[in-house]
This record gives structure tokens, C-alpha cells and sequence, in this order.
């Protein structure tokens, strides 16, 4: 069974090396700083008892005050999973740190969530629109997309 | 005029005419102008026919059956749809390359079975030199694909037409070098002296020549396997993918025709031509024709397609050295034991290309890997 | 005198007959050899994720059909699981065993036009892909029967499925399973030895399983790779803790392990269908779950092992009628990430046939 580490139990793990970095944000997720978000996602690839190698999906919601991106990780060794998560509350031109350098996976999938919601990723080798044409006006999953 | 005159008044081995021909030289290219034209017309249809019902077959599905009965106006209802299109030249094109580049791929076709006796004589010239004319000739169709993968100004065209280029030029050797193990046996170049030598038909005495030269043949024409020049899945059309209408047309009929020609010269070398019991002979040579191009189509509808440097290794690491041998065997064959029963002489044959093909694609690895980049 | 070239850019179109879609790929080529692509699509882009936000729950379930349009009861099933998440909706033990069923159908079905479609793209000019899209039709027989429609299914719902299956049906699946058992068996010998299959199939397009893990691959690919990873095993849902099945894997990687791994999982799918069929207890078909369902606010991460991989939904609920939040993770979209590394140094016919042995659906990639 691909047990997702409780939001409490991996928070408490994580506080001795990320202390005021990160927090709950419901039973399955853990809220990363922006700032730390490259660290974090390293140190939960790298270190012996996490072993997050595989790179599930990485998608983005509009919750109106704030930008929410939200990272899946598994880890085939340990056979668990977690919920990452990053907000943006810039608006006007919301910018999260680019995990491709951990991960090739997030490669695609951030230029999704570029393309439909505008968020950037620094450090992103190549980031274009990858569904919508280049050109397109607008990033049509905000809520305040007007078409 | 002057030199067939000259060869008439000093009996030269040229036999212009016949001699039991009724009428002049002129009345007979005239009418076996028009039985080749008319032959080769007739049987694309027919081939083409033949083929799309079989390979639908082979696939588990019908094939044509709506057009005519049993679908039989398939080809015509295909000609007369392609005749109606618009002709369409692309602009930057070379515009007298490509405009020739269907009658230079289609006139060696027709001028190719000038050579090919459908009777005892019954041929447009009796060349006493018919082999090296057939392979010459043959070799000018691949001028005509090449003008039109460059002159369609077409990035897939002219990869196409240089995979064409190269394939052609690899599977001349194998493919001449087994005609001449045939050419030892009949003891003539003419293609009917050759046919009227096969008391039993070439390919029992030369399983391995007819084994090389089947492959080596397909590979001349383009036919699955070897269609890489025209593969649908990649190139989209290959060569011809700029062509439409009559072009088009043309294109489509040198790649039928030139599998007729191809089956025609493989059942004169090896399979006894006209030769038969009972029927008239030239119904045995539509007949062998046929079965060949049969065989061409199960083929085509079995094996996967081979890859372009596959293709070339196959053609110089494989069908070569093969051909070599065979050549040699053949050779010492008639040298030495020039009047051993011809049944002995069959089955060391087939012994011998049992074990060459067996053992030889043990240690044959097809092509490159990965190249690095 | 050295030889002085220039690597061009082929442009594999979007309109292309062995895309299998609209795909279009921006290929430097050296000759023959590939050294660099560029995938280009969107060119099917529909928008399905904002248009889940604005039907129904219920309403979103035609729209996930569409997604990956060769098995669309899937893509039903794993976005039912996600909302049944969300909602602690519990599923009837019949309606599970029909989902079961339908799965692993839908899974043979998707094998069968992918190992067809990567045999086409070698050449086979379409004997072997027409034999397999017989077995394919006879899959849309019995779905016809079951809910009437071939394609585009829309049959599973949240709670369970839409309706009972008709008193045919489960003998129809009977007499369908050894069929196709002994159909693969003959189909399997013909090809596996195949001589130039093997050599346009064999040692082609090698994915190593630490590259693999690392973009996310999974399903037969990643299988093929030496990544023992199964949903259906590691992750389990519904009821496959019940079933007794294996997880076919290779070790090389390459376009043949791909096809050998399909083949295998058919045969396997094969064995869940006869087992499930064998134990399936009458009862109700679907939960008694409102039609406009709000599932309380959250967020849920529903995922199966469908036939190309991994597929899930990550739905958020605000508890209204419709999903704040549905985004797909499209295994073909994240598959298609590593054909650059795959396909760089081989020729461009090996590009086609690696392209066709990873088995994308422009559906999913797009969306």
C-alpha cells in the first residue's frame, strides 16, 4: 500500500532541519515557504529514510487571494508518498523555484502549469506555452480568466 | 537500316526477324510494340487487382469487392480517379526535372521487356546480349525516383530518393552476380536461348541464385520489405509524396509494372519461362508471371520493414558473399562435372544453400546501433 | 578532404500517418541520424480540465471519457475513485466486480491497438494490427452489450456503474477469454521470433530505469525498464487485493521488452476477467448517492493503474455541485517526456517505432 506520510508526522521529521519553513495544510499536505521549496525537495530526494526518486505530477490551483502549487512525490524504495505544496500570493506575477534540476519530470508539466495559469518557474531550462499556442493572450485556468 | 542490313548479308547470330514470321521487320516491332504496351497495361491492372484482394485477405479483412464484380474495377475506377486530380507542382520545384522524372522512371520498364520471350521467338528483339541488357536497363528506373526526390525540392522526398539511390546500387551486385550462375548452366546471355535450355527449370539447379536474386529483386523495385523508399508510416509518400494526378498515376503504375517485369525476368531465368505441358505457352508465362508475383505480395504482407543501414548491411554483408559463392559453386560445377546427372546436381544445390543461408545468418548482425551524439 | 555536413531540421508534422494523433515533431536530423527533437502538441487541446469546473460532478464523467479516448472506462473509473475519495462514498461489492472487469478489458483492448500500431509503425504494413483490431472489435461486442455504446463508454459512476449487466454478458466474457487466450499464443509465436522484428525491435530505444524513475514513467514502460511497479500491487484499489495475478517486467528496456510486457499484461488481464467473473455477488450496482453530489470540501488524489500507466485525478471540492479543481495526471503526457533521451542517436525509422512502442493518446497529452 502506497501509505501517504501523514502531514503531522513528516512535518515533525522535517522541523529540525526546515524549522518555521513549513506547516499543515490538512491532513495529507505539507505547506512549503516558496524560498525553501529547492532545499526541501532535495533533502527529501536525497536522505536515506524519504527516497522521494519518482516525480508524480506537479499541477496548480486558483484559491482568488493566492496561487496554490501542488507537488505529488513517491518513492519506489519506501513505497510512500507526499503532497508538497507552495503558494504564490503575488498575483500580478506569481514565481515558484523550477524543481527540474531534481526531477526531468517536472520538466512538461511546469510549462503546463505556466501556460494555463502563468506561474514561473525560475531555473526552468526552456519554459513556453506547451498546449496553447505561443501567442495565446491570457492563462485560461485562473478564475478571473475572461474569454 | 544500314546496320541491320549489314548484319542480315553476313548472317550474323542476330535473328531480326524469325524466320517464320509472315511479313516485314517493321510489322513486327508494330505488333509486339503494341502486345508489350498492351501486356503491361493489362496486367497492372490485374496485378494491382490481385494484390490489394490478396493482401486484404492475408489481413483477415475483404479487400476490394464493391467496384465491378468481385471488385475487378478496382484498378480502373483507382486510374480514373487519379486522371481527374488536379496536377499539382510545388512552387519552388525544379519544374523539368519533375515533369520528367516519371517518364524516365517509366520508359525503362517497357523497353526492359523487349527482351522477354513470351513464345519460342516470340520477342520484340532476340538480343543475343539480353542479360546485360536487362541489367542495364533496369538500372535507369532509379534516375527517374531520384529526379523526383530532388526535384520535388521536398526535404522527405529527397530522403527518400537517396535511401532509393543507395538501396538500388547495393542490390545490383547480388542481383547480377546471380544471373551469372544461370548464364554458366544455359551456356548464353540470350534470354531464349536460355529459356530453351531449362529442361528443368533453373531454380532446382540454382535454389541459392534464385533465393538472391527474389531478395535482391524486391529490393530493386521497393517492395515490403524493403519499401523503406516509400514508407508510409515515415516519409509519407517518400519520393512521389509532391506528385498528383497523371504523374502520380505514372508513378503508381512503374512501381506495379516494374514488379511485372521483375517476376517476368525471374520466370525466364528460372522458371522455365514458356515452357509447359498442355497450355499454350504463352498462357504458362502469364501464369508463372502471376505465381511470382504472388509470392512478391505474400511477402509483402508478412515481414515488418527493414531499416535503411539494415538494408545496406543485408545487401553487402549477406546477399554478396552468397552471391560469390554461388557464383564459384556454379562454376565449378559445370567446369568439372559438366555431364553429372542434373538430379545430383539439385540436391548438392539445395544442400549447399541450405547450410550457406542457415550458418551465414547465424554470425550476419543486421546493421549499427545507437550512434553517439 | 573532410567531409562537410550540415544537420537539417524534418519537420514529422502534425498530420502524419503514424503520429498517432495530432503530433508533430521538430527533428534535427544528420543524415539519417536523429540528433535532437523538438515534440510539439497542443494541437488537441480542449480544455477538459476548465470545463470539469464548470458540469457537474456527475457531468464531468462524458468529458473524462475524451481524455483517453482508446479506453475511456479508465479514465471514468479512476475520476470516480478520486470523487469517491473526496466524498467517503463506499462502492456495492457487484459494482466493483464490474468495474474490475471492465478495467482489465479495457486494458486488453489498449494492448491490442498499441502492440498494432507499433507493429504498423515497423513496417508490417497492417496484417498484424488487423488481426489485433479483430480481437479489439470483439471488445467493442461486449461493451456494446453493456451499455450500448462502443467508444466513449460513459458507464462507470460515482457510487458504482450506471447500470446492471445484462444476463449475456458475463457468458459473452466466458467464451471470450480462452478465444483470445489461444489467438495470443498463435499471434505471440508468429512475432516473437520474427527476424526483422527483432532487429528493428531489439536493443532499440533503451530507457534506463534510473532515467525512467526520474521522469515519472510508468506503466508497461517503466515495466519494461526493470521498474517493478504496479498500482494494481503497490498501491491497491478497489478490490484487486482479491485477485491473484503477476507483474510481467524486463529488464532490457528497449522497444521489444515494451512489446513483450503488452502481450504478457493481455494474457494476465485475462486471468483477473475469469477470476472476478467467478465470484461476482449479486446485489446493488451503484450507491445511493444524490445525482447533484457535493462532497464536503477537500482535496482527493484518486489513481489507478490504467493500461499506459498511472492515471489520476487530483479534484478539489469546495462543496458545491461542480469540482473547484480537476487536473488529470495524463500518463501520456508524462511518458512523453523522455522520447528526447530515448531517440537521440538512432535513425529516424527508429524514432517512429520508438515513439509507437511508448503508446501515446494525443488525448491525454493535450487534454
Amino acid at each position: 500500500m502506497t501509505a501517504v506520510l501523514p502531514a503531522k508526522d513528516l512535518v515533525t521529521r522535517l522541523s529540525g532541519v526546515f524549522a518555521g519553513k513549513l506547516e499543515e495544510a490538512g491532513r495529507d499536505s505539507v505547506l512549503v515557504r516558496a524560498d525553501a521549496l529547492l532545499e526541501v525537495a532535495a533533502y527529501l530526494k536525497n536522505t536515506a529514510g524519504f527516497a522521494f526518486d519518482y516525480f508524480n505530477m506537479v499541477t496548480a490551483a486558483d484559491y482568488y487571494q493566492y496561487f496554490e502549487v501542488v507537488y505529488h512525490l513517491t518513492s519506489t524504495r519506501h513505497n510512500h508518498s507526499v503532497f508538497i505544496k507552495v503558494r504564490c500570493h503575488n498575483r500580478a506575477n506569481p514565481s515558484v523555484p523550477s524543481v527540474v534540476p531534481l526531477w526531468q519530470g517536472a520538466d512538461f508539466q511546469e510549462r503546463e502549469v505556466f501556460d494555463l495559469f502563468g506561474i514561473r518557474f525560475e531555473g526552468h531550462p526552456d519554459l513556453k506555452r506547451i498546449v496553447l499556442w505561443e501567442g495565446f493572450d491570457g492563462y485560461p485556468l485562473r478564475k478571473d480568466w475572461n474569454r | 537500316m544500314a546496320v541491320l542490313d549489314f548484319a542480315m548479308n553476313n548472317s550474323l547470330p542476330m535473328q531480326a526477324v524469325p524466320p517464320d514470321w509472315p511479313g516485314g521487320y517493321w510489322w513486327h516491332w508494330l505488333f509486339f510494340t503494341v502486345v508489350l504496351i498492351v501486356f503491361i497495361l493489362t496486367m497492372v491492372l490485374g496485378v494491382i487487382y490481385i494484390e490489394r484482394r490478396l493482401l486484404g485477405r492475408m489481413q483477415s479483412r475483404l479487400g476490394p469487392n464493391r467496384t465491378g464484380p468481385f471488385g475487378l474495377l478496382q484498378a480502373v475506377a483507382d486510374a480514373v480517379k487519379v486522371l481527374l486530380k488536379e496536377n499539382i507542382v510545388p512552387s519552388a520545384a525544379d519544374r523539368v526535372v519533375h515533369w520528367l522524372a516519371p517518364v524516365v522512371a517509366f520508359a525503362p520498364v517497357l523497353i526492359l521487356m523487349a527482351v522477354v520471350p513470351f513464345q519460342d521467338g516470340a520477342l520484340l528483339a532476340d538480343l543475343n546480349i539480353g542479360v546485360l541488357y536487362v541489367v542495364a536497363i533496369s538500372s535507369v528506373t532509379t534516375v527517374g525516383v531520384f529526379m523526383a526526390g530532388w526535384g520535388s525540392s521536398n526535404k522527405y522526398s529527397l530522403l527518400g530518393a537517396m535511401r532509393t539511390v543507395a538501396a538500388v546500387v547495393s542490390y545490383e551486385i547480388p542481383l547480377v552476380l546471380s544471373i551469372i550462375g544461370v548464364v554458366l548452366l544455359a551456356g548464353s546471355l540470350s534470354l531464349n536461348s536460355i529459356v530453351l535450355a531449362q529442361d528443368i527449370p533453373f531454380i532446382l539447379l540454382q535454389p541459392l541464385g534464385f533465393f538472391l536474386f527474389f531478395t535482391a529483386g524486391c529490393a530493386e523495385i521497393n517492395r515490403s520489405p524493403f519499401d523503406l523508399m516509400e514508407a508510409d508510416s515515415e516519409l509519407v509518400a517518400g519520393f512521389h509524396t509532391e506528385y498528383s494526378g497523371m504523374k502520380f498515376a505514372m508513378f503508381y503504375l512503374v512501381e506495379y509494372a516494374e514488379a511485372i517485369a521483375m517476376a517476368a525476368i525471374i520466370t525466364t531465368l528460372f522458371l522455365g519461362g514458356w515452357r509447359g505441358p498442355l497450355l499454350p505457352p504463352w498462357l504458362w508465362f502469364i501464369l508463372k508471371v502471376v505465381i511470382v508475383f504472388f509470392v512478391m505480395v505474400w511477402t509483402r504482407t508478412t515481414l515488418p520493414r527493414v531499416r535503411i543501414d539494415q538494408l545496406m548491411a543485408l545487401a553487402w554483408k549477406f546477399l554478396f558473399p552468397l552471391a560469390l559463392i554461388n557464383l564459384f559453386v556454379t562454376a565449378i560445377q559445370v567446369l568439372a562435372w559438366p555431364d553429372a546427372l542434373p538430379w545430383i546436381m539439385v540436391v548438392i544445390n539445395f544442400a549447399i544453400m541450405g547450410v550457406l543461408v542457415l550458418a551465414w545468418s547465424r554470425f550476419f548482425k543486421l546493421g549499427w546501433g545507437r550512434v553517439k551524439v | 578532404m573532410t567531409f562537410s555536413t550540415e544537420p537539417f531540421v524534418l519537420n514529422f508534422g502534425p498530420l502524419h500517418p503514424s503520429t498517432h494523433g495530432v503530433f508533430r515533431i521538430k527533428a534535427t536530423l544528420d543524415g539519417e541520424v536523429v540528433l535532437d527533437i523538438e515534440p510539439v502538441f497542443g494541437y488537441l487541446h480542449r480544455g477538459i480540465e476548465k470545463l470539469m469546473e464548470e458540469r457537474t460532478y456527475t457531468g464531468g464523467i462524458p468529458l473524462t471519457d475524451r481524455l483517453d479516448y482508446v479506453n475511456s472506462m479508465t479514465n471514468n473509473f479512476a475520476y470516480c475513485l478520486a470523487v469517491e475519495k473526496l466524498g467517503g462514498i463506499k462502492v456495492p461489492e457487484r459494482a466493483e466486480y464490474i468495474r474490475v472487469i471492465i478495467a482489465e478489458l479495457q486494458r486488453i483492448g489498449n494492448h491490442c491497438l498499441a502492440v498494432g500500431a507499433m507493429l504498423n509503425d515497423a513496417g508490417a504494413l497492417g496484417t498484424p494490427f488487423f488481426y489485433l483490431w479483430r480481437q479489439r472489435e470483439k471488445i467493442y461486442d461486449l461493451l456494446e452489450m453493456l451499455c450500448g455504446q462502443r467508444l466513449m463508454n460513459n458507464y462507470v459512476r460515482i457510487g458504482g456503474v450506471s447500470q446492471d449487466i445484462p444476463a449475456e454478458f458475463l457468458p459473452a466474457v466466458m467464451k471470450f477469454v480462452p478465444q483470445l487466450r489461444s489467438f495470443l499464443d498463435e499471434y505471440d509465436f508468429f512475432l516473437m521470433q520474427n527476424e526483422i522484428l527483432l532487429a528493428r525491435a531489439k536493443g532499440v530505444g533503451i530507457l534506463p530505469p534510473e532515467v525512467a524513475i526520474n521522469c515519472g514513467i510508468s506503466g508497461p514502460v517503466a515495466r519494461a525498464s526493470g521498474i517493478k511497479r504496479d498500482l494494481r500491487r503497490d498501491d491497491p484499489y478497489s478490490i484487486y487485493q482479491r485477485f491473484e495475478f503477476e507483474i510481467p517486467t524486463c529488464e532490457e528496456g528497449d522497444c521489444y521488452a515494451r512489446y513483450r510486457v503488452r502481450i504478457a499484461e493481455m494474457l494476465q488481464s485475462l486471468h483477473i476477467i475469469v477470476q472476478a467473473a467467478q465470484s461476482m455477488p449479486p446485489g446493488a450496482t451503484k450507491a445511493d448517492v444524490p445525482h447533484l453530489i457535493r462532497p464536503p470540501a477537500g482535496e482527493a488524489y484518486g489513481h489507478i493503474e490504467g493500461p499506459k500507466g498511472e492515471l489520476g485525478f487530483y479534484v478539489v471540492s469546495d462543496n458545491s455541485i461542480a469540482p473547484y479543481r480537476c487536473h488529470v495526471r495524463a500518463t501520456s503526457f508524462i511518458n512523453l517526456s523522455a522520447l528526447r533521451q530515448m531517440v537521440r542517436g538512432w535513425k529516424v525509422a527508429d524514432l517512429i517505432i520508438i515513439f509507437g512502442s511508448i503508446d501515446i493518446t494525443m488525448g491525454e497529452v493535450d487534454r
